[in-house]
This record gives C-alpha cells, structure tokens and sequence, in this order.
C-alpha cells in the first residue's frame, strides 16, 4: 500500500502539487486522472522518487520515502516496476536484454536463471518471436508489452504506469490494459496508473484518483464515477456525447 | 551571464563526484567497457589513421616547399614533420576532431537516452545512471594514447612518403631529420596531453547529453554546444599544459 500524505512539489513560483493526500492499495489498479496540466505526471514522478515533495509523506508499505537512508532507498527502487509514456525500452539492447537487464543489474542469480525468468514473463505478456529483436524493430504493442515483462521480471511490490495506452489503437490498449490489471491481481501489486484514456477508467479503475489545480479533486472506482455529481469530474470525464451516453444508460439500468 | 557559467562549471564537478558513486555490478560494467572501446576507439581509428598519413605528408610538403634557401639542410623537413605531428597534431588537433567524432556521439546517445526517458528509466530502477553511463566511457578512452599513438607513427610515416616520393629528400635525409635533436621527454609531454584531453573527451560531451532538455532538436543543438565547449577546454588546457611543461 501506498500512502501520501499533503505532499507539495512547486517549480520557480509554480506551485503544482498543492496538498495531495491519498492512498493506493495493494492488488488494485489505482488510476490519476485529470487534465493537461492538472499535475498527474509531477505526482508520479513524486511517487517514484524522480521529484522531491517540499512538504508531506510518501510512504511505502509503512516506509517513509523521504527518511529512508539512500541504502534504504536503492533497496525500495529495486521493488518498483515502472512503465513509462514511450516504453523507454534500452536502443541498444534485444528484448531479451532489456527485460532481463533489472535481473542482471540487482540479482545474483545465473545467467540460465535469468533465461529462465525471462522466458516466463515474456510468456506471460504474450509476445511472440521478439526476443532476439531491438526495439525499434517491433511494433508500439510489442513495445509496450516489453516494458510490463520489463517492470514485472523482478517480481515488483509497486507498478507504476504512465500513460500505458498512449499511441495504441484501441484494442491493443484493452489488452494492454487487462494484462496489467491481470498482472496486478495475480501479483497481489500496488498498481498506479497514470492516464487520460476514459475506456481505461471505465475497464479497470478500481480506484480513480482525479486531479485538478494540483489537488485530489474527487476519488472512487469505475462504478461511482457514473454516479457522481462533482462537476469537475463531471466535465472531465463525460465530455465526448458517447459517454455522456454511456452514463445515462448506466444510470437508468441502475434506477431499475 | 557569468552566474549561468559558474552555474555549469559547478554542475560539471558534481557530475564528476557522482560518476564515481555507487559503482554499476563489474559484471554489467565489463561489457559496457568493451562497447565503449569498441565505439570510441576501434571505430574511430580508420579516420585517424587517414587524417594523420595525409595531414603528415602535407606537412611534409609544405616545409620543402619552404625550403628555398639551399643552405638549409633538406633532413629539416623530417625535423619539422616530426616536431608538428609529435607537439600538437597528434595530440591536440587530432583531439580536436575527435571532439566532433566522439563528442557528437557521447553526447547525442546520452541526449537520446535522455529525451526517450531511458536515464529516467535507469534511475527508477536504482542505477546510477552517471556512473553506468560515463564511467565506461571514462574507462574506454583510457586506450587514447594508444589511439593518438597511430597517429603520430602514420604522420610521420606519412611525412616521409610524402617527401620520399614525392622527391623533395632523401629517405636518409628524412630519417636524419626525424633523430635529430630528438628530446625525449616530448613524447612524455604529448601522452600527459593526450590523457588529460581523453577525459576532457569523455566528460564534457557527457555533461551536455545527461543534462539537456527538450526533444530531438534539442539534442542536435547539445552536440554542437559539445563540440564548441570541448574545443575551447582542450584548447585553453594546451596552452597551460605546454606552458607548465615546456617552457620551464
């Protein structure tokens, strides 16, 4: 479980985190939604140690990030998975490499075990004949499969994405979605998605936390989001006629 | 102006410090050291070895050409070709282009990394990314004497071709030239530059690939920025390195 508690991140006379307080709980896809802007990938990069919060707490599992020694820290990094906007998969390096590089970097384990590991999770995401590929040579499916057997080879307690859809059609985006929140379950991982893709929010939001003005403007799953009357939410999520659509028939069926 | 410079200089020695910090698994770095030495070394010794054996024989020329007066021994173009190739071209000019060479590649691979988050990646993961990124580079460029090495034995071998063949001397009167008033201590002299201008090469390239911003364009500006300030810093270190050893 994550836990952040009023943390504050300004850049120049720019304040763009301004009190966030929240949790995300283990085995559950938690998503931060909100506009362009709004301070979604400051708060992830805050979570992920990249930023550092002026004020406030982010504590893993009980650990607080901000007093942990930079020992501590290393340790906590090497138990975090992360998928970023464009895959940041190494150019330099095949599939295989890439997902077994946390392996080699932070484990003791032989080169066979690493095959064998590797082998498993890319598997597990279903890519087929890549491994022996550079990233440039696959397509931005295959890439972004790379990057969750990526994040998830070193069996991690928190998986964060950013932005995991961005770029796909949409139905490769609902199998990358539904193999995350798969992964999630079956992992039992604390899983933080940033997102701005509405059928993600609808699919597999659990947990939504939305964000606007730097500050947790509403939070609750895929199912009290059709209910709610935040306008903000509201003007943010139901703002194309086809889910302005989808809300009305949800909230009708549920009146029945 | 000259707080954004001070600025730069103090980021530099903290890159410095933090290359040296929480070292990359030996297993990892190895490779890394190999890929480097493969990338800027083997790759860069044809157009050395290219550069030199024609810039060796041109100099070779020129100094004949110049040779108008018949007083003047003809074993003088060997002298001069050995003095200019050994004192600076080998060692300063050469660096010079391999500050574009090698410089637009540390720092464009580095600016790539950093544009498609790749460092952020590395860093997320609890790699300490200077260390993974320039130290193998570090380690790499410690073979640039012997780079620089090829150079200085192509341009003189070119010199003498040059001079041979071309008939302005003898290959005796060459060779005469080439041991005449031989100092030692000048070839000490060329390999401290070169060692001090390898780092030079490895680390300011790098500075300007890990702390760039923005996109692709961004990156193509940074080699240039790069290649400029790398120029400047091993010219500057010439001039003191020459005078603190040299003119004592």
């Amino acid at each position: 479980m994550i836990e952040v508690k009023n943390i504050e991140k300004t850049f120049g006379d720019q304040k763009v985190l301004k009190g966030i307080s929240t949790s995300f709980e283990a085995g559950k896809t938690n998503l931060i939604i909100g506009q362009s802007g709004s301070g979604k990938t400051v708060f992830l990069k805050s979570l992920l140690g990249i930023h550092t919060p002026e004020t406030g707490t982010i504590s893993f599992d009980g650990r607080i990030y901000s007093e942990l020694s930079n020992d501590e820290k290393r340790a906590l990094r090497t138990e975090i998975g992360m998928v970023f906007q464009g895959s940041a998969l190494f150019d330099s390096m095949t599939v295989e490499e890439n997902i077994g590089f946390p392996l080699k970097m932070f484990t003791k384990k032989t080169p066979q075990e690493i095959k064998e590991r590797v082998d498993f999770v890319i598997a597990r995401v279903n890519l087929i004949d890549a491994n022996d590929k550079k990233p440039s040579e696959i397509s931005g499916g295959m890439q972004k499969r790379v990057a969750i057997a990526r994040a998830i080879v070193n069996k991690p307690k928190y998986l964060f994405c950013d932005e995991p859809n961005s770029g796909l059609d949409p139905k490769t985006a609902i199998v990358i979605d539904n193999l995350i929140k798969e992964i999630t379950e079956e992992y039992n991982i604390t899983t933080v998605i940033n997102t701005h893709d509405m059928n993600s929010v609808m699919e597999i939001g659990e947990k939504i936390v939305f964000l606007k003005n730097g500050l947790v403007a509403w939070e609750g799953s895929n199912r009290e989001i059709f209910k709610t009357d935040n306008e903000a939410v509201t003007d943010f999520v139901y703002s194309s006629e086809l889910f302005k659509k989808v809300r009305q028939m949800y909230l009708e069926e549920d009146q029945k | 102006m000259l707080i954004r410079y001070l600025t730069q200089i103090g980021r530099y020695f903290i890159m410095l410090k933090e290359v040296f910090k929480q070292p990359t698994k030996w297993k990892v770095m190895r490779q890394l050291i190999f890929k480097e030495i493969d990338d800027l070394i083997i790759d860069s010794l044809g157009i050395v070895a290219f550069i030199s054996f024609f810039v060796g024989g041109v100099v070779a020329i020129q100094t004949a050409l110049n040779l108008t007066n018949p007083l003047i021994p003809k074993y003088l173009i060997g002298f001069a070709t050995r003095q200019s190739v050994i004192l600076e071209f080998a060692p300063t000019f050469i660096s010079i282009i391999m500050a574009g060479k090698m410089g637009s590649f540390i720092t464009s691979s580095i600016g790539t990394m950093r544009v498609t988050e790749q460092i952020d990646a590395l860093e997320v993961m609890g790699v300490n990314s200077l260390n993974y990124l320039v130290f193998p580079k570090l380690i790499a460029l410690l073979l640039y004497p012997f780079l620089i090495g090829i150079s200085m034995f192509l341009g003189v071998l070119g010199g003498w071709m040059a001079g041979v063949y071309g008939g302005f001397t003898s290959s005796a009167e060459f060779i005469q030239g080439i041991q005449t008033d031989f100092i030692p201590f000048h070839i000490t002299y060329a390999f401290i530059k070169t060692s001090v201008f390898a780092f030079i090469l490895a680390t300011i390239p790098s500075f300007h690939g890990f702390y760039m911003k923005g996109g692709a364009l961004e990156v193509g500006k940074a080699s240039t920025v790069a290649f400029v300030w790398t120029s400047v810093v091993i010219i500057l270190v010439n001039y003191l390195l020459t005078q603190l050893l040299l003119s004592a």
